[in-house]
């Protein structure tokens, strides 16, 4: 103990105090406060970035889910509209095949029509032909054949009821 | 809860401390008490082992030159020292100032205006002409002891830390603006320290909300005496945290600080003692009291006695080279002495780590509040 405080010496402990005491003072206004604001500064915006990479990584995760649920929409509506676009598209095809049918029917019918005319036309004219020429043939017979008036009556009725008409 | 654990800590810290110290104290202080006798035999009969011991105590002590080295001429017989000479500031009715190579070591006597001084053992004492220097029983100098101002080794050594930690952390705390916010240069690889003495010292003993009032002064302290501690381990011989005057002064600064924070639980807690019989409390009181006193003067000793333990140690261990003087002695003092080295760059680290926490546990005491239920 005696040796320590022989030791002792007041002028560096005079020294110590003044350059240490300064020390801390300015150490303190011009290192350890810009110091430790920077890294309480730099923690605090560390961790909102990681806050907000938490929030963005939810935010997108969401955004992830809505794009999901828009493309099943999407996806479910394309289908539907396929489907309807091909039972249109059959019904279309049915109703042009009925159409088509109806018209091709009805043309059939029409020419079908015009034929049993045409016949009809056909058999009338023939028919007047056939009685012209029959009437020829019997203006020839009766001319030669009838040179009295009752033989000729008797002869016409004869024809008539022979004709088959 | 939080109380008990700082205790129990406290104790494993300085049971740890205590084997190791007691083991270091046991060696400085056989060695000085040794030294003290043999100082004188030296100036006679000047053999190696009481000159190396007088040599380490002179080591030991601060210096008004800053030597590098020294070694006797052989043609002439005379120490020649290599270093530079410091400026000697006395206040000896009225302040005087010359430079400390006229002292020569103590061979010469300075005069200065009136007055003549003459350097013994480290200390400047006014004498006569002829610097005649007088002694009482125990062998102790008479003759007046002037105020000594002196800018010695040991203050231009805290004076260049100081310049040194100013320009290292002033360059990190710019480095933080000038690099959006990362530490740049040198002053990165300080910036993991200074977060440890925040988050592992400081706010664990002091607490959250109380501790950034005192970062300022346990990050200089931290730091100064880890760069001390280290400097001190340098060839350059410098001793300056293994000198009382600076352990005081910086124990001192923690127990003006603890006890101008002390809140009202704290001086409760010295006078009277809450959760016991008032018989007991009496009792406390005193001791607590005393306990205010000892706390930091452990502080003190504590670092005192481990760096001037270190330093000893060291230069005992390199001084066996020069004594065994054979390949297999010399060698194995090198072993020794390079592993001890090794070892007192750890406990630089840790003098320094301990002061801190000691000091921030004291302050966090001091600002501790309790419950008004909370019986203890």
């Amino acid at each position: 103990m005696e040796k320590l405080i022989n030791e002792f010496s007041f002028g560096l402990f005079f020294w110590q105090s003044l350059i240490f005491i300064g020390l801390i003072l300015l150490l303190r206004k011009f290192a350890w406060k810009p110091i430790l604001d920077a890294v309480n500064e730099r923690e605090t915006s560390i961790k909102d970035a990681i806050n907000a990479a938490k929030e963005a990584k939810k935010e997108i995760a969401t955004i992830k889910e809505d794009n999901q649920k828009v493309l099943k929409e999407a996806r479910a509506e394309r289908e539907s509209l396929l489907k309807k676009a091909r039972s249109e598209g059959a019904n279309i095809v049915t109703q042009a095949k009925d159409e088509a049918k109806a018209e091709a029917d009805k043309i059939i019918a029409q020419a079908q029509e015009s034929i049993q005319n045409e016949k009809r036309a056909a058999l009338i004219e023939l028919k007047n032909q056939v009685a012209q020429i029959s009437l020829d043939i019997a203006e020839k017979v009766i001319d030669s054949e009838l040179e009295s008036k009752e033989k000729q009556s008797k002869l016409v009725n004869q024809f008539i009821k022979d004709a088959p008409l | 809860m939080q109380l008990n654990k700082k205790i129990s800590l406290l104790l494993i810290m300085s049971k740890g401390l205590y084997l190791y110290l007691s083991a270091f104290i046991l060696t400085s202080f056989s060695s000085l008490s040794a030294k003290e006798s043999n100082t004188k035999e030296y100036e006679s009969t000047g053999d190696l082992k009481s000159e190396i011991k007088a040599y380490i105590l002179h080591h030991l002590q601060d210096s008004h030159d800053f030597n590098l080295l020294s070694y006797k001429d052989k043609t002439t017989n005379e120490k020649v020292y290599i270093g530079m000479p410091l400026p000697v500031i006395l206040w000896d009715d009225g302040l005087k100032m010359f430079s400390s190579s006229k002292l020569k070591h103590g061979k010469n006597v300075a005069q200065k205006g009136d007055n003549y001084y003459k350097l013994y053992h480290g200390k400047i004492y006014r004498t006569d002409a002829k610097g005649t220097i007088t002694y009482d029983d125990h062998h102790h100098p008479t003759n007046v002891k002037p105020i000594d101002f002196s800018i010695t080794k040991n203050v231009i050594s805290i004076l260049l830390t100081a310049l040194l930690m100013f320009v290292l952390f002033r360059g990190l705390a710019q480095s933080y603006h000038k690099n959006g916010m990362i530490a740049k240069g040198v002053g990165r690889f300080f910036e993991p320290i200074v977060l440890y003495v925040r988050d592992e010292i400081a706010i664990p003993n002091i607490g959250e909300k109380h501790h950034r009032r005192f970062m300022g002064y346990l990050l200089t302290l931290f730091f100064f005496i880890w760069f001390l501690n280290l400097l001190g381990l340098t060839p350059l011989g410098i001793n300056v945290t293994g000198n009382i005057a600076i352990t005081f002064c910086l124990a001192l600064i923690t127990f003006i600080i603890t006890n101008f924070v002390g809140k009202k639980d704290y001086w409760k807690h010295i006078f009277w003692m809450p959760g016991v019989p008032w018989a007991m409390k009496i009792i406390l009181a005193p001791i607590e009291l005393l306990g205010l006193i000892i706390k930091p003067f452990s502080l003190m000793i504590r670092l005192y006695a481990n760096i001037s333990a270190g330093h000893i140690v060291l230069m005992s261990l390199i001084a066996l080279i020069f004594i065994f003087k054979n390949w297999i002695g010399s060698s194995l003092s090198l072993v020794l002495a390079f592993s001890i080295s090794i070892i007192e760059i750890l406990v630089a680290l840790l003098q320094a780590y301990i002061f801190t926490v000691l000091s921030a546990l004291y302050f966090g005491f001091a600002v501790e509040e309790h419950n008004e239920n909370d019986d203890h």
